[in-house]
């Protein structure tokens, strides 16, 4: 509610600062020049959007999947995790930008090299969040497990992976917001289609508010997408919102 | 839902163990920041199969080193331990806030290579006949302190092992649900006999619940005294011989 009504007032300013302020319109265009753009080239945009939404979605689940096993091996062997952490910092200090276009030239214009970025980008906060929780379980617990004739592989199936989930989660609601300029990057850096290739094209063609109207989309599909996951996380782990409560 | 059951429901789970707890001049030092910390010099104890020993001892001297040492978790510096098969009961229930209270209880025979609904159905019965009839499907968080104790001594007996290691199982519970527990316990072990070491600060508890208490010194802790308890059960708190030996075993803690 207060967030609706903040973006409501900084529209206002916006508007106001666009008309009377004396700025090029091609410059900064005013909001209802950018609504106007979202409804008149919504078939377009649509598609676009349909094409960036689904590199993020599926750069998402690579990430996801591939951070949760590489957590959890991370996780049973110290060795591992002492040879692997520093180079997972280092794979986030990859200058995306610089390097998105010579991923391009070497895997392609398709799908490969956008889920690569995504992926990249996505996979450091789902590790560390997910070793993170895997960590935080009771040595308490542990040792209980041990004297109920739990093995290591049963413990961790029974008690540190569901433990995990909340943490898995809160990387996955991380992933979601880096993954989205991680998309774009990709796509400006070589693509047909895609929101990150309307946002260069039409700045190229000097149609500013066509560019602001695909922000706006990108914005707008990552509160959804954030919103949808803290509501699968509701309902698919109850007892974390009681734990979290209690402690 | 009324169906015939083919066994009767209180038969006991069968568990046996030859050997009962027998720990011999025990000394485990641990080395940590600020230098060695000897928790055990010495410690002796013996529990014979089925029997209920109490070790009452301050705070800190070795107790919970004590049972993980029977339990098998930890190993000692020198002297000798040797025990059936024991499983830890902890202070805090540590149920699992995503399982049911039926599923916590079936935690041992589940991870033991049990498939689900196998697991539950050794937990179920137990529910009956412990008075947790009607919660098997709560969640931990929905149930009381002592629910929760419950549930978690249930897990402990569906281990299947024939030692107990029960670690100050109700010192987080209020007075009352405490004097309450301490009686189903009670019920619970004559009904499921096995052999329990249950570490307590509580010397009332030692005496209501065990057949022998075995009074620790502060750290590095060890045996000083060792009363039994030979009153006949079920025992009323008020029994003038109990209150005669809560006395002693307090003057035996201040002394030691």
């Amino acid at each position: 509610m207060l967030a609706a009504l903040i973006v409501l007032a900084l529209f206002g300013a916006w508007e106001l600062y666009a008309d009377l302020g004396g700025v090029d319109q091609l410059i900064l265009p005013p909001p209802h020049d950018v609504a106007s753009s979202l409804w008149n080239d919504r078939g377009y945009l649509w598609h676009n959007l349909q094409v960036t939404g689904g590199e993020v979605l599926l750069g998402i689940l690579v990430a996801l999947a591939a951070g949760l096993v590489l957590a959890l091996a991370m996780h049973l062997s110290p060795t591992l995790r002492r040879a692997i952490y520093p180079l997972l910092m280092a794979s986030q200090t990859i200058p995306i930008v610089v390097v998105a276009p010579l991923l391009v030239t070497w895997l392609g214009f398709d799908l490969t090299p956008k889920l690569f970025i995504v992926g990249l980008v996505c996979f450091f906060p789902v590790v560390v969040s997910t070793l993170d929780a895997l960590a935080s379980v009771d040595a308490e617990q542990l040792k209980l497990m041990r004297t109920l004739g739990a093995s290591r592989v049963k413990t961790l199936l029974h008690v540190e992976t569901p433990s995990a989930l909340p943490g898995l989660f809160s990387g996955a609601k991380i992933a979601v917001v880096t993954s989205m300029i991680g998309a774009v990057l990709a796509e400006q850096a070589g693509s047909s289609d895609g929101l990150g290739h309307v946002i260069t094209y039409a700045t190229g063609q000097l149609q500013t508010a066509q560019a602001y109207a695909a922000v706006a989309l990108l914005s707008l599909f990552a509160v959804i997408l954030f919103a949808l996951l803290a509501a699968l996380e509701r309902w698919a782990l109850p007892w974390a919102r009681t734990a979290r409560k209690a402690t | 839902m009324e169906k015939t059951l083919e066994a009767p429901a209180e038969e006991p789970l069968h568990v046996h163990g030859p050997l009962g707890v027998a720990v011999g001049s025990v000394t485990r030092t641990f080395s940590g920041r600020r230098g060695e910390v000897t928790a055990l010099a010495g410690m002796s104890l013996r529990a014979a199969p089925h029997e209920v020993l109490a070790v009452v001892g301050p705070s800190g001297c070795g107790k919970s080193t004590l049972l993980e040492l029977i339990c098998g978790l930890q190993r000692p510096d020198s002297g000798t331990v040797r025990a059936d098969p024991a499983v830890l009961m902890p202070q805090r229930d540590l149920l699992l806030p995503w399982r049911s209270a039926l599923d916590n209880a079936a935690l041992a025979p589940r991870v033991q290579g049990l498939s689900r609904e196998a697991a539950r159905a050794r937990a179920r019965p137990l529910f009956a006949r412990f008075g947790l009839a009607g919660f098997e499907r709560a969640r931990p968080d929905e149930l009381s302190g002592g629910m929760r104790q419950r549930v978690a001594f249930l897990r402990t007996l569906l281990a299947g092992k024939p030692v107990l290691c029960l670690d100050e199982p109700f010192a987080a519970l209020d007075a009352l649900t405490r004097q309450e527990m301490q009686s189903w316990l009670a019920g619970a072990l004559a009904a499921e006999p096995r052999t329990v070491v249950l570490v307590t600060h509580d010397v009332e508890e030692a005496v209501v619940l065990a057949d022998r208490v075995v009074v620790m010194s502060p750290r590095p802790g060890r045996a000083v005294a060792e009363l039994a308890v030979s009153a006949s059960r079920p025992r009323r708190r008020t029994d003038p011989a109990l209150l005669a030996l809560r006395e002693q075993a307090m003057a035996a803690l201040e002394a030691a």
